[in-house]
């Protein structure tokens, strides 16, 4: 029996090898592997933050750069693919300066206490921010949303200027708080092209003073946000959390130690989304998709995010 | 978020992007088949290369873009607004805010603040308070009152005529100057409301008129910029003629020959970049002039755009020819509103005489060419910056590779060369690259325009064969003024580095400029002597660059932040320890910016800065 | 569909074909994550899209094109596109010879269906039918998707059969990237069809009528007789208890007192049984009807099993949290009712029902263990053995030369409008659909406080609006030949003049379905909630504020 037609996935042409060497290890990958993947073959972690496996990468932290031997400055390992005959460190000075400058520039200028990866990475690379000076009191809240593109007041020399603002709560869902904000781009790719493409925000402003605003710097509820929650899905610093969370954080009561989380599946459409429950005193505080899962890559939409509070509710059960 | 748009707004938008063709694109609603049917998808996503016109228009027909303007250039391009607002607002030409009618930009960067510049930002302080940044930073504008307002402004690139101003008219008829030279009662003119002078970038300095030796600026001055008959009469076109007869290869073979490389700042070998491009399968391909002159002290392109502006069009078409692009865009920043101008009636004098369209010049091959305008941000200068601004996003640069002759505008491959290496083209098809390669030495073959300013006699644009020493170009330009004594210069930009008087005689190659620790970048000579205060310009360098970087990557965005303030900390005497821990803490900061930054922007930014500490000894006191 | 009851492709799929048809369907609202999948074909694979909708969804704002059909008017544009494809010479003819059967007569009856016929009748311009037909047939590969926009109608099978004629017809099935697929509302809509909860059909979609072999497995496994006829479905269950041939009914996670159309109706008929029994996890409109109302646990995570997704992909669903006090596993209250009844089923397990399932339905379901469903992420039935991977797409042993299995037929259907039309008395057509943040009758999604939450309005067209004097907010009434509600009018501008929408997510607000038709589908079971004609009218007592 021989088909009509070819039935299955027109197949892509195989990809050739490359070789090179990592810290003078020689590896061998597929054309078009990146440096932070083909070092992960040979069990070499290299440190990201804007990078995420379910979308494309930004390159816009630098802490995952590499030193390619022969080229001017350091290639961000998350996106530059290895060419053949590449000799790459992953821990060179060069390297490991440029990651403590970046662990330093962030810390001294964002609030890093719901990043656990990041201040555990500032121990390793011996960062300290406080060589910048003291911290600059808390900016009032829209500082960046009404600062104007390619002018700033005069740096006080007393202080380090930072981004902190109070946090922006406006709705019952999520909270957004810009002092967390390490502009790793993450939200606005998983709200826009890389999965949602709802682009209910975007960068905003330019250099410092530049942030993740909805349009107009409008509230939430008035903007095009759907409140899929995929943004804070993907946010490593806590900018971006559900209110729930935030709540208990606030009372003291938020503890992932003492949580556990059980994988079920959706109950509200076909499409068949696993969700990731996390589970607190016998209560459901916060819904995840694992983000490896290839029906959700990690996505949901609002009644999987926040939707389940009906099995919790006091009152008609 | 559902303001409108006022009927006028909608009309300069619709003077730009045409009418509306449905009312899913911001038309009226009627027509039977609108409400049975629309079209989407990624044609119309496309169209989002319109956004920045269109935004512009709405900046210039009212001096501001409103939440109305945005949402109705959103629905006609179909952008979401959260992007177009990040848009928006990525752009310093562009206000959030409603502002007075006329808006006064005074130049007070390096070429201006110390040469009236500071001046009149004081005088306008005094008389009409803070500069309009915004409501929460400046005195509040009556705008009923219908008064002016001022702002500072980075480099206007009209150094020949320091200090410089731009003004803007918003209105039915906009209109935009550049003023030059400009006086105190000229500013209380431009704020009273008075008419404006002529655009000062039609009488720019030029010192070398008439000289024989003169190959790029050989029409400047001399030939009607708005002539093609003139042009023609004047050697135009006879590059295009040869580039026929030569073909494609054989352009890019004499191209090669010549060792041209680029004057943006980069120096890449132009044969090489179009002989990749060619080679590439993808269509379109794209030929992008980058206009977008706008490093501190540059102001040649500006010249080369309002003096000679056929010669970049012809240029760009033979681009085309050579590797197989059909689409040309010249980019030329937003603070150019003459060059803009005559580049535009280029084009279409061009196009009348088919020199531009389906069959150019009767050669057989298809070329056109749209001008594209900046909004105020130098890193659009950066190529992949400029392709995100013409494809209507945010002027962030990307990662190289892969590089532009690959992935270009569009993801197309793109030629993108600076104004000033285009103009080279002509000389080298029509005169074979041989003979191009004659003049000069090494790989720093032809001529090369220098932007001198600062403290000279006579500041301009001149030409020279690439080995002349810089001793003898400031020579040239009268040197600096009897009994001052010269301090640094700036070679090559803000993004470069101070040379001391010592080093004058290296000869302004390629090779010696890299012997030197030196790079030519764009050309810049800005001289200092002993009456300027440089720490006050590194300063400002500083806050240039903070101002400028476009905030994406880390290095970039909060290193400049923390540059700025460390030399402020010296400046004030107010150090973390001694002035060597600044020093050293600047070098730290400086390395990671040059190593781990995505652009040029980052990995220049500590060039001047760390020159200036460690050739001109700056900052070097502690806290007091 | 050729004698399998699922979609026939992946979402993996979706995202590498040329055309999808997503046709009565607002997937951006009821499936987002499954657009997302789509999205990924638009903006990676540079997929084109066509929405069928008689609104301008957001899935519409989406499409490459957008065809605005009149409600009801599915077959006539699915006919018309047929009919220029065989006449362009686009029809797939080697598939057809092959895989098919009644090309002949199903070229015939679509043969009065020309493009200039179908103008009028669906509304749709005859270029933009045509170019969409084209686009559909000279596709390497495409699919059609459909929800409740295609199996809302008195016709419902009738439409689903004019789509799944379209692919025959282009050879569009069968193959990776090409196929025909409904999106499933619940999670385990698919799933309760896999295990039996069909009225014809034992487990692994067995027919209880025909098929004499699978019928005696169950026999024996089961030790009973199984009445070889089919049951009822909803719709003819209702008709039952109207002329009283049914008088006790066991409801289970269902809440036909607010979903079912005509509400008036249905209410009256569960009041009139003599014993109502109701397993819910809340106490639902229904259950309040109920004589005997058994507090279940929510399964999906109060318990452990099975579902099964839009691409028949089984999954396990797992316990996360206890049930409250009193809700009870719903596998323990169904052994412990059969205990009382006689039969002593003992304390299975979800896994242990499973496993009888698989060993009665072994060419469905032989393969999927709860560890390989487990350790695969799912399996995409049918999946015989555990040496096989799941079935990433159907059907394609049509392709296969010579055929294996019998052809798929043609069906012949013709345009048959909706049973209700406007006229003079009714002048407005009333179609009903979901929103993105609530869930049907809004039992689950009413519980969290979502900013997306508004109230039901009647979203109405800027022209009508305008005409009947109405803003945003005012209260009007609406009502149909079966009852009347009022409710706040919204302008939306995805309407057009005539066409009027509800949701379903408010009955305790404001009660759709006491407008709706439940004139069903003879085959399917499902009422026409898509078409009703209705009067709108002013009340003139001012106007709420929207959300």
């Amino acid at each position: 029996m021989t088909p009509l037609v070819q039935l299955t996935r027109p197949s892509r042409a195989p990809k050739a090898t490359v070789a090179c060497t990592i810290n003078g290890q020689s590896v061998q990958v597929s054309e078009g592997t990146s440096i932070l993947a083909a070092a992960a073959t040979i069990g070499v972690t290299i440190p990201t933050l804007c990078w995420l496996e379910t979308l494309t990468p930004v390159n816009a932290c630098r802490l995952c750069v590499a030193e390619v031997k022969g080229a001017r400055v350091l290639a961000p390992a998350c996106n530059r693919a290895v060419e053949s005959g590449m000799e790459i460190l992953t821990d060179s000075p060069r390297v490991h300066l440029t990651r403590k400058l970046v662990l330093e520039l962030l810390a001294s200028s964002v609030d890093l206490s719901c990043a656990p990866e990041l201040t555990a990475l500032m121990d390793a690379y011996g960062a300290r921010p406080e060589r910048f000076g003291p911290p600059a009191p808390a900016n009032a809240a829209g500082t960046k949303q009404h600062a104007v593109a390619g002018h700033h007041a005069p740096p006080d020399p007393a202080f380090a200027a930072t981004t902190s603002e109070p946090p922006t709560v406006d709705n019952e869902l999520y909270v957004r708080d810009y002092a967390k904000c390490v502009l790793c781009y993450k939200c606005v790719e998983a709200c826009g092209t890389d999965h949602q493409n709802t682009f209910a925000i975007a960068v905003a402003g330019r250099g410092f003073d530049a942030h993740i605003s909805t349009e107009l710097g409008a509230p939430l509820p008035d903007s095009a946000c759907v409140y899929c929650g995929n943004c804070i899905a993907v946010c490593p610093t806590g900018a971006l959390m559900a209110k729930r969370e935030f709540d208990l954080r606030a009372e003291g009561r938020w503890q992932p130690e003492a949580q556990h989380a059980a994988d079920t599946i959706c109950p509200y459409c076909g499409v068949g989304c696993t969700l990731t429950l996390h589970v607190q005193d016998g209560e459901i505080v916060k819904a995840t998709s694992p983000m490896d899962n290839a029906i959700t890559m990690g996505n949901l939409c609002i009644k999987g995010r926040f939707g389940w509070r009906f099995v919790q509710s006091t009152t008609g059960r | 978020m559902d303001t409108r748009a006022s009927s006028e707004e909608q009309l300069a938008v619709d003077r730009v992007l045409g009418a509306p063709r449905s009312p899913w694109d911001g038309g009226a609603r009627g027509s039977h088949r609108d409400y049975h049917t629309a079209s989407g998808g990624a044609a119309r996503r496309a169209e989002r290369t319109m956004l920045l016109p269109a935004l512009r228009a709405l900046q210039e027909h009212a001096g501001w873009v409103s939440e109305g303007g945005l949402n109705y250039v959103c629905e006609r391009l179909d952008v979401p607004p959260a992007e177009a607002w990040g848009v928006v607002t990525f752009y310093a030409l562009l206000s959030t805010s409603p502002r007075p009618t006329r808006m006064l930009h005074v130049c007070d960067d390096i070429g201006c603040r110390q040469r009236g510049g500071l001046a009149l930002c004081a005088a306008l302080r005094a008389s009409h308070g803070e500069p309009a940044v915004h409501e929460a930073q400046g005195h509040a504008v009556d705008l009923a009152a219908g008064q002016a307002a001022w702002m500072t402004s980075p480099c206007l690139g009209l150094c020949d005529q320091a200090p410089a101003a731009l003004v803007t008219d918003a209105g039915p008829e906009p209109v935009e100057r550049l003023l030059g030279r400009v006086s105190a009662s000229a500013v209380r003119d431009v704020m009273a409301g008075r008419a404006l002078l002529p655009d000062a970038s039609a009488s720019p300095a030029r010192p070398q008129q008439g000289s024989a030796e003169l190959v790029l600026l050989a029409r400047a001055g001399t030939v009607d910029p708005l002539s093609l008959d003139a042009y023609r009469a004047a050697g135009g076109y006879a590059a295009l003629a040869r580039a026929a007869q030569l073909g494609p290869q054989g352009v890019v073979t004499e191209l090669v020959v010549s060792k041209l490389a680029g004057r943006g700042g980069a120096a890449f070998p132009t044969g090489k970049k179009w002989e990749a491009v060619a080679a590439q399968q993808a269509t379109p391909k794209y030929v992008v002039c980058n206009a977008d002159e706008s490093e501190p002290g540059t102001f040649k392109d500006r010249v080369l755009l309002t003096d000679d502006p056929f010669a970049i069009v012809e240029a760009m078409t033979i681009a085309g020819f050579a590797t197989g692009a059909t689409q040309g865009y010249v980019y030329i920043r937003g603070e150019y509103p003459l060059a803009a101008e005559r580049v535009a009636q280029a084009i279409e004098a061009a196009r009348r005489a088919q020199l531009l369209g389906a069959n150019v010049g009767g050669h057989g091959f298809a070329f056109d060419i749209e001008v594209r305008r900046g909004a105020g941000a130098y890193i659009c200068g950066e190529e992949t910056a400029l392709f995100e601004s013409i494809a209507g996003r945010r002027g962030e640069p990307r990662n190289k590779p892969p590089f532009p002759v690959q992935v270009g505008l569009f993801g197309k491959p793109t030629v993108a060369n600076n104004v000033e290496t285009l103009v080279n083209v002509l000389p080298i098809v029509r005169h074979g690259g041989a003979a191009y390669a004659s003049v000069g030495s090494g790989i720093s073959t032809g001529t090369r325009l220098w932007c001198l300013s600062g403290a000279v006699q006579q500041p301009g644009v001149y030409e020279t064969p690439m080995t002349i020493t810089l001793a003898a170009l400031i020579a040239r330009a009268g040197g600096v003024a009897p009994g001052r004594t010269l301090r640094a210069v700036l070679l090559g930009g803000a993004a470069s580095t101070f040379v001391t008087p010592d080093q004058l005689e290296m000869p302004l190659t390629f090779e010696a400029a890299r012997a030197a620790g030196a790079s030519l970048g764009s050309g810049v000579v800005m001289v200092f002597d002993d009456t300027d205060d440089l720490e006050d310009h590194l300063l400002r360098i500083a806050a240039f660059f903070r101002d400028e970087s476009c905030g994406q990557c880390v290095p970039c965005r909060v290193g400049t932040v923390r540059q700025e303030e460390a030399l402020h900390r010296l400046k004030h005497r107010r150090t973390i320890g001694s002035a060597a821990d600044e020093h050293a803490l600047l070098a730290e900061i400086g390395a990671a910016m040059k190593d781990g930054s995505i652009c040029g922007l980052g990995q220049t930014a500590y060039a001047a800065v760390e020159s200036a500490i460690k050739s001109l000894g700056l900052f070097s006191a502690s806290r007091a | 569909m050729f004698g399998a009851g699922g979609g026939t492709s992946s979402y993996e799929e979706v995202e590498d074909t040329d055309v999808v048809f997503l046709w009565g369907s607002n997937a951006r609202e009821a499936h987002p994550i499954w657009f997302h999948h789509l999205l990924k074909g638009i903006r990676r694979h540079g997929t084109r899209l066509y929405v069928m909708d008689p609104r301008r969804t957001t899935s519409a704002q989406w499409a490459d094109q957008w065809l605005g059909l009149r409600v009801g008017s599915d077959i006539a544009l699915a006919n018309a596109m047929a009919r220029e494809i065989i006449h362009a010479g686009l029809a797939n003819t080697a598939f057809i010879a092959n895989a098919t059967e009644q090309f002949e007569v199903y070229a015939g009856a679509v043969e009065s269906y020309t493009l200039e016929w179908a103008e009028p009748v669906t509304g749709i311009p005859a270029d933009v039918i045509r170019e969409a037909a084209h686009a559909f047939a000279k596709a390497d590969r495409a699919m059609v998707c459909w929800t409740l926009g295609i199996t809302e109608h008195h016709n419902a099978v009738e439409n689903v059969l004019a789509l799944i004629n379209l692919t025959l017809l282009c050879g569009h099935v069968g193959r990776w990237g090409s196929g025909c697929n409904p999106l499933r509302g619940q999670n385990n809509v698919q799933g309760g069809g896999d295990m039996g909860a069909i009225p014809n059909k034992l487990p692994g979609f067995q027919d209880i009528e025909l098929d004499y072999k699978a019928r005696q497995r169950f026999e024996a496994a089961w030790q009973c007789a199984i009445p070889p006829k089919a049951g009822w479905n909803l719709t003819q269950m209702f008709h039952a208890m109207e002329r009283g041939a049914l008088s006790a009914l066991y409801v289970i996670g269902e809440n036909p007192a607010q979903s079912d159309a005509d509400a008036h109706r249905i209410s009256a008929l569960l009041e009139g049984l003599d014993h109502l029994v109701v397993q819910e996890i809340f106490l639902t409109k229904t259950a309040q009807y109920a004589s005997v109302v058994l507090p279940a646990a929510a399964s999906w995570c109060e318990g452990e099993g099975t579902v099964t997704n839009s691409e028949r992909r089984v999954q396990r669903i797992r316990k996360a949290v206890e049930p409250p006090a009193g809700a009870r596993d719903e596998l323990a209250i169904l052994s412990d009712l059969a205990r009382r009844l006689g039969h002593e089923w003992g304390t299975p397990s979800a896994e242990s029902v499973w496993n009888e399932f698989r060993t009665l339905a072994p060419h469905f379901a032989g393969g999927m263990s709860y560890a390989r469903l487990e350790s695969l992420g799912g399996i995409q039935w049918p999946c015989p053995d555990e040496s096989h991977p799941g079935t990433q797409f159907l059907h394609a042993r049509l392709w296969e030369t010579p055929r294996a299995g019998r052809a798929a037929p043609f069906s012949i259907v013709h345009h048959d409008p909706p049973w209700e039309a406007r006229d003079p008395e009714y002048p407005f057509l009333l179609t009903t659909g979901r929103r993105l943040e609530s869930y049907n009758t809004g039992v689950q999604s009413s519980s969290y406080a979502s900013p997306l939450h508004r109230g039901e309005t009647l979203d109405i067209s800027p022209e009508d609006a305008t005409r009947l004097g109405l803003a945003d907010g005012e209260l009007v009434r609406v009502t149909s030949r079966r009852g009347t509600v009022d409710v706040p009018a919204r302008v939306d501008a995805s309407l057009r003049a005539n066409l009027v929408f509800m949701t379903l997510h408010f009955p305790d607000d404001v009660a759709t379905n006491l407008l709706t038709i439940d004139v069903a589908d003879p085959r399917s079971g499902t009422a026409e909630f898509k078409a009703c004609a209705v009067r709108v009218e002013p009340i003139g007592v001012g106007a709420v504020t929207l959300d």
